[in-house]
């Protein structure tokens, strides 16, 4: 990626008058040597894997470790019989995330986006956006490429791994690109697409990595949500003309120097926060007792 | 990163480091094997040791082995697929010092009776790195067309190779040459900015004091 920020992103944007997926799409045809074309197709298979990784949940089963599963099932059985607080849209977003979290976490096909312990995010969003508000599939691949472009300046710019920054770093990633998609949807313009992904970004600050045994489960499956949630909050926020007081960039390189300053133990090492709480310790060792 | 390293790999859960890398060094050290594995010796280390069996690091391994790639929806039941398959395997821990803490060492038997040493970590998102071959460093990561080139430690051997990629106008991007005395025997690790004919491969193996050309191609 030739951008190493969101800022300048946008400013092309404006000069050459074209979206922000566009650049971002062009960017990639030129780096990979790609056509057009190509590029579109291989977004048009990773949009449909998604979709159908969706729809390939099963409430019935069980994480190797049994720490997860069956949690989608559950919330989606409550949005249908009760009437959820979060109304119908929300709530389908909420049951996509845990679905989509609890696939991975049962070895199942998924996305990663960016990683496989942030996978449900991006597709808790736009897949309930696509079937209930008639989109058009072009506009969902638009909308991914946004998502990418966000994606790609955080990368570079910080980083994307629990391992490296913490969950902000993971989750915080996943919803500022969910963030920026949405805005794209609704139409919004490439300035409110950054700031809708600085605010999610700000919203997540200072999370931290701090798996049950280490595993990719408790609390990796319901951050998901937390990041689904905070997406569609952030986007509502940015259509509503509200802007992050620190610019984007600014916001992304906080999330590096709070990620440097985050101790090891609070990343992915399974020491700490919830790992080293006297329940998670003990789930660890069940775990290394049953090898 | 590129985009389509943003979004995705497509993959069989739980971990791009732990479970798709981990199948990526299987599928590596079958292709590198060139032949079907029907016996191996899996040595997990680090965060594969601590971690690996609930992040089904184990199975991804084996469903390497067999030939299947990061998204293939059989990898958790490889264990079953491999006692079909013919394929013999267990698993310790790899006694090492310093490595990277995604690694495994895999000392694998194949069906033409070869035996190969590999010792490769997961570096994230999917992406791995072969560190040693045969107990000779190689550190390479499969993502350009890589040959490898088994051969003795003496004079022109490197010529014989780079003379016969320029004829054929193939730009070398990265070059190491290894071995493991003065003398003995000796690896060159070549990427490539194309890839190469399969001709090409069998005529350079043919060559003087060559003795084995491994060509690897993830994209392939």
């Amino acid at each position: 990626m030739a951008y190493l920020s969101l800022e300048e992103i946008v400013k092309d944007c404006e000069a050459k008058k074209i979206p922000f997926f566009r650049l971002v799409m062009e960017d990639d045809m030129q780096e990979r040597g790609v056509s057009e074309k190509d590029s579109r197709t291989q977004m048009v298979k990773l949009w449909q894997a998604m979709r159908d990784a969706a729809k390939n949940y099963d409430a019935n089963e069980r994480s190797t470790s049994g720490l997860v599963g069956g949690a989608g099932g559950r919330m989606e059985e409550y949005r249908r019989n009760e009437e959820p607080l979060c109304g119908t849209f929300v709530s389908r977003v909420i049951a996509e995330a845990l679905k989509m979290g609890e696939c991975n976490a049962c070895m199942k096909r998924i996305v990663a986006a960016p990683t496989a312990g942030a996978c449900g995010v991006l597709p808790a969003v736009l897949v309930p956006f696509f079937e209930e508000h008639e989109t058009e599939e072009n506009v969902i691949l638009e909308a991914l490429y946004t998502a990418a472009g966000i994606g790609q300046v955080i990368a570079a710019r910080a980083y994307i791994a629990g391992a490296s920054g913490g969950c902000q770093a993971e989750i915080g990633t996943a919803s500022a690109m969910a963030a920026g998609a949405l805005v794209h949807l609704r139409g919004g313009s490439p300035r409110a697409i950054v700031h809708a992904a600085a605010m999610a970004i700000k919203n997540l600050l200072g999370l931290v990595c701090d798996p049950v045994a280490g595993l990719v489960e408790v609390p990796c499956v319901k951050r998901n949500v937390i990041g689904a949630m905070n997406a569609l909050s952030s986007a509502d926020m940015a259509l509503a003309g509200i802007e992050s007081r620190i610019p984007p960039d600014q916001v992304i390189d906080a999330m590096k120097e709070v990620g440097d300053l985050m101790s090891v133990s609070l990343k992915e090492t399974g020491e700490s926060g919830l790992a080293g709480t006297p329940e998670g310790r003990s789930v660890q060792n069940r775990m290394f007792a049953g090898k | 990163m590129n985009l389509f390293d943003i979004l995705g790999p497509v993959m069989v859960g739980p971990s791009s480091s732990h479970t798709a890398g981990a199948v990526r060094i299987g599928l590596i050290t079958r292709k590198l094997l060139g032949a079907v594995p029907v016996k191996a010796e899996i040595g997990m280390y680090g965060s594969f040791l601590a971690t690996g069996k609930g992040h089904g690091t184990d199975r991804a391994i084996v469903a390497g082995l067999l030939g299947m790639q990061p998204d293939d929806m059989r990898i958790p039941r490889s264990f079953e697929l491999a006692d079909e398959a013919g394929l013999q395997f267990g698993f310790t821990e790899a006694k090492l010092k310093g490595a990277h803490p995604n690694t495994a060492v895999l000392k694998v038997l194949g069906d033409n009776e070869r035996e190969m040493t590999i010792r490769a970590c997961s570096l994230g998102g999917g992406r791995i790195m072969i560190n040693e071959l045969d107990g000779i460093e190689v550190n390479c990561t499969g993502e350009m067309p890589t040959i490898v080139v088994n051969h003795r430690d003496e004079p022109g051997r490197v010529a014989e190779v780079t003379t016969m990629l320029s004829m054929l106008s193939i730009n070398i991007a990265t070059m190491s040459v290894y071995r493991d005395k003065r003398g003995g025997r000796a690896v060159m690790v070549v990427e490539l900015d194309q890839g190469i004919e399969s001709d090409t491969l069998k005529f350079l193996e043919s060559l003087k004091g060559i003795l084995k050309v491994t060509y690897i191609n993830m994209g392939e």
